[in-house]
């Protein structure tokens, strides 16, 4: 136990802080404004909404996952049902001229999640743990199989569609064109970020930490785990559901993949890609796993083997994510000794990327061979053609991944070395690992 | 009626056993290593697979024999060099580490045999009725599979109780540290338990395959309702497993098997409210609702007693 822990409050921020956290907020506001502008292209518009989206989703996952440790397979029911409220919500207001207007409109996806958060979390967070896990994963294909049944709500496989623009106008705006539903994305998103950030702060959002640390001493500090877990459920759901509900907006419709399994899936891997320890980590994971699942499907034909073998080679080596391994640093950064330890991953850079390029050809000639056995052997994955049929390739795969492994193995025993040797002299100067 | 009952019957039982030969290897598992395998179903999928395959070149006994050997050397080398590793970070990293795998299992599936379902067929030597009950043929296939999953079952129960390795298993459940220092190597019992753990699902996979659909997403389809029957049952507790899985063998079947709607009990809704999605529950059929069945239960169970019918652990 530090010294700090003992005392009633930490100490009030200076001023200098405060400037540097609320400058943090306008410079984001700033930068999501000023975006548009550097990439004005209409398909980098659809990237940063969907971007946007993500971010929101994820985020509210790690309120789950991060904050209160609970490991949920069936996230997506709420970002859904958000969504499908929405579309819903949409059709009816057009249809009625009601005045509200489209900005408002992700509030009834929120309290959708909220509603239907608060309706099932009270059984799905009886427990914690892999029991919540399972519950989670029921819970979900009870609402995703449901949805193929309730085909007037839900529109069965088709799903259903709205239009955005018969709203009521406010400046003008029909939230038509993408770089009008972009702004509103980013808004929503900058709201959201706030708005979770903001939680994490509040007293429940510690409790929220401690039931995730020690639901024991919780219950002997005099809180109910069970309670803490419910409200955390429910906020999740209602950021899951203002998600669902920009989503909607952005596509204009509403399906059955909106509830499943897949997109609760995605949402877990851009979690716990970015890192599940930190704020940030979910919304660094969530801008990854976009571009990647939108770029590296041009890239290769069996881009989600990549995205999984990705994931599983973060929970093997970077259980903190990309946000732990880079906060790993930061004791070394401060304590001035980063500069010995770059040299040593440099090294292991070479073999490493080596084994990876031979593990790429390996995999890309033998889907060559299973999945189209007829084509012409002259295939072109990650924008780089050659000849599948070669025994050449063949040669080079074996040769890279052997090798590669070998050496990379020996250099990465040399970083481990160097990186003690650094963080030490890091604690010597008093900056703790 | 009768004749609905007694084949519902006979079938709920044998997608019970099938169901029961994957969860004992989950829940041994479980109660071992702590670790809820998220891929076990996958292991179930390269079962049918690799049956389908080796039945092809060899046919279908060699098969029985050999996919489930393979498929538990490959569970034994996940347990080896991945779940180990990972063990390190606690069991949120291993149930996210099986998640990855039964992910990448199901995509290399797709690369190796397409997406569409293969033609994996019964064998010939058992491709006739074994019996006819009410003028319904009933495929000696599946008397086949009932007998295999029986004879496993019994051989596994004698295996846990009666052999030496059983009581080593059986200690290792609730004091691995104290087996260790009565000098067991408990990796390599954890290593043999999570090889035969998936072998076993295999043979579920060998044997259903050619009676259900040999399909890409069949290990998707089927988790979800193994994970429902762990939980129904009670996690870790084998017995418990065996409940469960027969309960949601029966009730599907049975569901499956019934037609009737609120519509045909009360009558059709009026026009006004036919359009809506009241119309929608007034209209559906038993049937058409079997699929959701087991997710109903395993939420009734948890509102009404959330450790499981069997279970003792609050975890």
């Amino acid at each position: 136990m530090t010294v700090t822990s003992l005392s009633a409050a930490p100490p009030l921020p200076t001023a200098a802080e405060k400037l540097k956290f609320y400058g943090l907020w306008v410079a984001t506001a700033i930068a999501l404004l000023a975006l548009p502008h550097v990439f004005g292209s209409g398909a980098s518009l659809t990237m940063f909404s969907l971007i946007g989206i993500s971010i929101i989703f994820s985020l509210s996952y790690n309120i789950l996952l991060g904050q209160t440790g609970m490991l949920s397979f069936g996230h997506a029911v709420y970002y859904g049902l958000g969504g499908f409220m929405v579309v819903h919500a949409i059709n009816i207001i057009g249809a009625n001229k009601l005045p509200i207007p489209l900005p408002l409109i992700p509030l009834i996806g929120g309290l959708t999640g909220l509603f239907f958060g608060a309706l099932l979390g009270w059984v799905s967070t009886q427990r914690s743990g892999t029991a919540f896990a399972m519950i989670s994963l029921g819970v979900a294909e009870l609402i995703a199989s449901s949805a193929l049944i309730l085909r007037s709500f839900f529109g069965g496989e088709a799903g259903i569609s709205a239009n955005r623009t018969k709203l009521l106008r406010v400046f003008g705006w029909s939230f038509g064109p993408q770089i009008q539903i972009y702004y509103l994305v980013a808004a929503w998103t900058l709201i959201a970020i706030i708005a979770m950030y903001a939680l994490t702060r509040t007293p429940l959002g510690r409790m929220c930490n401690a039931v995730r640390d020690n639901p024991e001493r919780v219950q002997f500090v005099g809180y109910n785990p069970h309670v803490v877990r419910y409200l955390a459920f429910c906020f999740s759901g209602f950021f899951a559901g203002i998600a669902g509900a920009l989503a909607a907006i952005n596509f204009e419709i509403a399906n059955s993949a909106y509830l499943g399994a897949a997109q609760s899936g995605t949402v877990l891997f851009a979690a716990y890609i970015g890192g599940i320890g930190f704020f940030i980590g979910p919304i660094v994971g969530a801008i990854l796993v976009t571009i990647l699942s939108l770029g590296l499907s041009d890239l290769t034909q069996v881009w989600q083997l990549y995205f999984g073998l990705i994931f599983i080679a973060v929970v093997l080596f970077a259980p903190g994510g990309i946000t732990g391994l880079l906060m790993m640093h930061r004791p070394l950064a401060k304590g001035g000794t980063l500069l010995t330890v770059l040299p040593s991953y440099l090294i292991a850079l070479v073999p490493t990327a080596a084994m990876i390029a031979g593990l790429i050809l390996a995999l890309e000639t033998i889907v060559h061979y299973t999945v189209n056995p007829g084509d012409d052997s002259h295939i072109k994955a990650f924008s780089v053609a050659f000849d599948a049929a070669s025994p050449y390739i063949w040669a080079t795969s074996v040769i890279l991944i052997v090798s590669g492994y070998l050496a990379a193995r020996k250099t990465w025993s040399w970083v481990a070395h160097a990186w003690d040797r650094a963080s030490s002299e890091a604690r010597e100067k008093g900056f703790a690992a | 009626m009768l004749e609905l009952i007694v084949i519902s019957t006979l079938n709920g039982i044998l997608f019970g056993m099938l169901l029961f030969l994957m969860a004992s290897g989950l829940t041994v598992i479980f109660s071992m290593l702590g670790v809820l395998n998220f891929a076990h179903a996958s292991f179930y999928m390269l079962g049918a697979f690799f049956g389908f395959q080796i039945s092809r070149w060899v046919g279908f006994w060699p098969a029985l024999l050999v996919a489930p050997i393979l498929a538990g050397a490959i569970g034994a080398a996940v347990e080896r060099y991945g779940l180990r590793r990972v063990h390190r970070n606690g069991h949120v990293a291993e149930l996210l580490f099986t998640f990855g795998l039964a992910f990448v299992i199901e995509e290399i599936v797709q690369i190796i045999w397409g997406k569409s379902p293969v033609d994996f067929r019964v064998p010939p030597s058992l491709d006739f009725p074994a019996f006819t009950i009410f003028s319904t043929n009933y495929p000696a296939y599946k008397m086949f599979m009932l007998l295999v999953s029986i004879a496993i079952f019994v051989g596994l129960l004698i295996v846990l109780k009666k052999s030496r390795i059983g009581l080593i298993v059986q200690a290792a459940l609730t004091h691995p540290q104290m087996v260790g220092h009565l000098g067991h190597n408990v990796g390599r019992i954890f290593m043999l338990v999570f090889g035969v753990g998936t072998a076993l699902a295999a043979v579920a996979g060998v044997i259903a395959g050619p009676a259900l659909v040999t399909q890409s997403n069949m290990a998707a389809l089927l988790g979800p309702i193994l994970f429902v029957v762990v939980v129904v049952g009670g996690l870790g507790s084998l017995l418990g497993a065996f409940v469960g899985s027969l309960l949601i063998g029966l009730v599907q079947t049975f569901a499956v098997s019934m037609n009737g709607s609120l519509a045909s009990a009360f009558g059709p809704l009026s026009s006004a409210y036919a359009s809506t999605w009241l119309g929608d529950i007034w209209g559906v059929t038993i049937a058409q609702i079997a699929p959701i069945m087991p997710y109903v239960l395993l939420v009734l169970i948890l509102t009404f007693r959330p450790m499981g019918l069997l279970g003792t652990r609050e975890t």
